[in-house]
């Protein structure tokens, strides 16, 4: 994944407001249980994607961690033993010992795996909605170093991707068979050091190794600014009041129970709202 | 320790060898440059000039280790007390590799980047950023991706950033050998301007003279780490002229041959000079020409094409009835993007050798990567007689093996000139003989119809040129089609016969070479504008000033 500018409310918020949102996001969705406020973060994730132009990426990203969270989805019924209702007794296993699968244990790892559906997708909406050099101009002032290193760590990826990209199609046009993977695989490897090394360079006649740390700078905060800062809020505002007023009844074990009633859809409908009215104003976005 | 404020850079006596290097990269530099001063460094691969960059950067020896002797400062400050990170303030550097320069995610935060590095405040460094993107022509960049940049972008962007803080010197290796011949104009007059108007000093290493010596105060050539030559435009012709041929100029090697003195500095220069003297040539001067053939393969044969005709002769030998390559109609668009390609139209005869020109971003090496069926066109089609290989931009790419010897049958290596190299390890061999690996890995096996090279030049001096533009010769020579893309007017000059000239992705012109590469503002050798279109290259101008009144070369 990486950074992909838009013309784009997300985009055009300030990189820590822009990052707040997002995790404040994921946070929510970490915090709730139940299957119809999971699904519905996840379809708010998508839908935010789709307002900051970057959907088709971030549902790739989706896709891609299918086989990740299908490991959850399989691997919670196997080694939690609480539920009364069980589908399946797979008999004694060593270590684990009797494996009874059962249909809460089921019910929840799937609720597990759409958790971490959503919290990827939160994540991978970061990745290519709030600027990396924008975010690490904000945090450079508390670890200057450290979170250069990261920053280039994350631009390395696309990086040694081309290189991996340019030397598979250099073997392609190749005659003959062409290359093992692995030998494609070991020639990036051993050129990322290469490519290490040349970058470190760079970063020595840019100043990097005497580099100051930053003077406050002011930016007048945008409507954009403005807007996702309330949006995280209040989405954390919501969070917390309904885990306080138990407006989620939800249990997995020994019964699973997920009621549907009014406060629950309110809480739906409101995060919902709360998380994507921000998009919905599309002046002063930029390039 | 620092030097005083009235020299830029100061070499003395500098000795400085790589760890486990056999013999020094630098050896016994004494080297002044002066505030204000543009000094060009000349030397064919390996000379040194790269290794005497990075020491005025401070790289050498604080990043690569080695061993150091002498004295070196640079804007006053000694390398052997002060880094590259506290030389940064006062020396701008820029290297050979664009991809590896940029290190922040958009252009924006790559020029603010070496200003922030040095503590200034936000005002400030926008107000940088905004004068280096302005001064090298990259404003509409600014919010971009670095990595949706193309070469020339980048190179480009690079340079903005080694130049944001204004430094007092620039240092500067080989930055136009990514550019096409107007990004490359654009970013000498750059140079000139910030050295002209700011004052800052200029190092530049460049293989191709002819783009930089009119702008030059000096120029040191280096050989084996020495300083052979140290002089000004003129004097180091003359030099070269007796002890280093292979450096001189197109203009000056067309002088030469010519038997005139002394040699031009520019095409202004030559032009002047041929318009003023139309003197008598010696017959000695014409011996040293190449012989016929030797030169363009776009020139009339039999010497005929006078001073305002081109050959139009070419591509007739060798023309099978089969083409061994036809692009009809070929369209490339990418999805959600802009189209590269548009109905491209060309045919290839074997053993035909066609050069493939143009801006930056105009399409040639997509047009590469179809032919060598990397990629399908979106409309129309593509033919293919026999294999296409392709060598594409980056010679290690072709190389994944631990050692050369890995790579090729001993044969091909040996014919390759890289027999006693089996031993190393690719990644460890010189630029040049790192392509010519890469040339026969994909000439390896089945013959190809057509061979495919991408910027093969890049960073090339001449004699490496001369080697390659022999090889590609023998190969159209058995047969094989040879499809070019290059930004090197002299190099395709050389070994075309056709030339294609891309622009916004459909070919604007498709002639022989002759007629492409003599009339026009940028793509033309430096021959040709001298003496206004009537030859390509230094040896059929000189034959050309042996039978003519040189007059009518005036514009």
């Amino acid at each position: 994944m990486i950074h992909l500018p838009r013309a784009s409310p997300l985009h055009a918020a300030r990189a820590a407001v822009g990052s707040a949102w997002c995790v404040v996001l994921a946070g929510v969705a970490l915090a709730f249980e139940h299957p119809l406020v999971i699904t519905g973060l996840l379809l708010v994730v998508i839908a935010a994607a789709a307002g900051a132009g970057v959907a088709r990426p971030v549902l790739r990203a989706l896709a891609f961690s299918l086989p990740f969270v299908l490991v959850i989805a399989l691997i919670n019924p196997l080694v939690v033993r609480d539920g009364l209702t069980v589908i399946a007794r797979l008999g004694t296993v060593p270590v684990l010992g009797a494996l009874d699968v059962t249909a809460e244990a089921t019910a929840y790892g799937g609720i597990l795996a759409l958790r971490a559906l959503v919290v990827i997708g939160c994540f991978a909406l970061h990745s290519a909605a709030v600027d990396p050099d924008d975010l690490l101009r904000a945090f450079r002032r508390l670890s200057f170093r450290s979170a250069l290193t990261a920053a280039l760590a994350t631009r390395m990826v696309p990086v040694l991707a081309r290189d991996a990209r340019r030397l598979r199609d250099a073997q392609r046009a190749l005659a003959g068979p062409p290359a093992p993977r692995h030998a494609v695989v070991r020639a990036v490897a051993v050129g990322a050091l290469d490519r290490a090394v040349d970058v470190a360079a760079t970063l020595e006649v840019r100043g990097y190794g005497a580099a100051r740390r930053p003077p406050r700078g002011r930016r007048p905060w945008s409507r954009h600014d403005l807007a996702f800062a309330v949006s995280a809020a209040g989405l954390a505002a919501l969070a917390v009041t309904a885990w306080l007023a138990d407006w989620e009844a939800f249990a997995a074990y020994p019964h699973f129970t997920a009621p549907v009633d009014g406060a629950l859809l309110g809480l739906l409908a409101g995060l919902a709202l709360v998380a994507l009215v921000p998009y919905a104003d599309r002046r002063g976005m930029g390039a | 320790m620092t030097d005083g404020p009235g020299r830029s850079v100061v070499f003395e006596r500098v000795t400085y060898s790589y760890p486990d290097a056999a013999r020094p990269a630098l050896d016994g530099v004494d080297l002044e440059v002066a505030p204000g001063e543009f000094v060009v460094l000349a030397g064919g691969s390996g000379s040194g000039k790269s290794t005497l960059l990075r020491a005025a950067a401070g790289l050498v020896p604080h990043f690569h280790g080695g061993t150091f002797a002498g004295r070196l400062a640079v804007g006053g400050l000694d390398t052997h007390e002060h880094g590259p990170a506290a030389l940064a303030a006062v020396a701008g550097s820029l290297f050979q590799d664009p991809e590896t320069q940029v290190v922040m995610g958009t252009v924006r935060a790559e020029l603010a980047f070496p200003l922030e590095n040095r503590g200034l405040g936000a005002a400030a460094v926008a107000r940088g950023v905004e004068e280096a993107a302005l001064a090298l022509g990259i404003a509409h960049l600014l919010d971009r991706s670095t990595h949706a940049l193309s070469g020339g972008e980048l190179q480009r962007v690079a340079l903005g950033a080694a130049l944001a803080g204004r430094p007092r010197v620039a240092l500067l290796d080989e930055p136009t050998a990514q550019l096409d011949p107007v990004a490359g104009d654009e970013l000498l007059g750059v140079l000139r301007r910030l050295n002209e108007e700011w004052g800052t000093a200029v190092v530049l290493a460049e293989h191709r003279l002819e783009r930089c010596l009119s702008a030059a105060d000096r120029v040191v050539a280096l050989d084996a780490g020495r300083v052979a030559c140290d002089a000004d435009p003129r004097g180091f012709l003359d030099w070269a002229r007796e002890h280093a041929p292979q450096l001189q100029t197109p203009g000056a090697r067309l002088f030469a041959l010519a038997g005139r003195s002394p040699a031009p500095v520019s095409v202004k220069d030559a032009r002047r000079a041929l318009a003023a003297a139309p003197a008598p040539v010696r017959d000695d001067a014409l011996a040293e020409g190449s012989p016929a053939g030797a030169s363009s393969p776009g020139r009339s044969d039999d010497g005929a094409a006078g001073w305002g005709g081109v050959a139009r002769r070419v591509g007739r030998r060798r023309r099978g009835p089969e083409p061994v390559l036809a692009l009809k109609g070929a369209w490339l668009e990418r999805p959600g993007g802009a189209a590269v390609l548009r109905g491209v139209d060309l045919v290839l005869a074997p053993g035909e050798q066609v050069a493939l020109m143009g801006r930056n971003g105009a399409g040639k090496s997509t047009l590469l990567r179809l032919a060598a069926a990397l990629e399908a066109p979106t409309r129309g089609s593509v033919r293919r007689g026999g294999r296409v290989a392709l060598l594409a931009q980056h010679p290690g790419d072709y190389a994944l093996h631990e050692r050369v010897a890995d790579e090729l049958p001993p044969a091909e290596l040996a014919a390759a000139g890289l027999d006693g190299l089996g031993a190393r390890h690719p990644r460890d061999l010189s630029g040049g003989e790192r392509q010519r690996l890469a040339l026969g890995i994909v000439l390896h096996g089945e013959r190809p119809a057509v061979l495919c090279l991408d910027e093969p030049t890049r960073g090339m001096d001449r004699g490496h040129k001369d080697a390659l533009a022999a090889r590609l010769g023998a190969l159209a020579a058995g047969g094989t089609a040879v499809l070019l893309a290059t930004h090197d007017a002299e190099f395709a000059a050389a070994v075309a016969e056709r030339t294609v000239l891309l622009g916004d992705g459909r070919p604007v012109a498709d002639a022989p070479t002759a007629e492409v590469l003599a009339g026009g503002w940028y793509f033309a050798t430096q021959t040709a504008r001298i003496l206004g279109g009537a030859a390509l290259l230094p040896e059929d101008g000189a034959a050309l000033l042996a039978r003519e009144p040189v007059a009518g070369a005036a514009p």
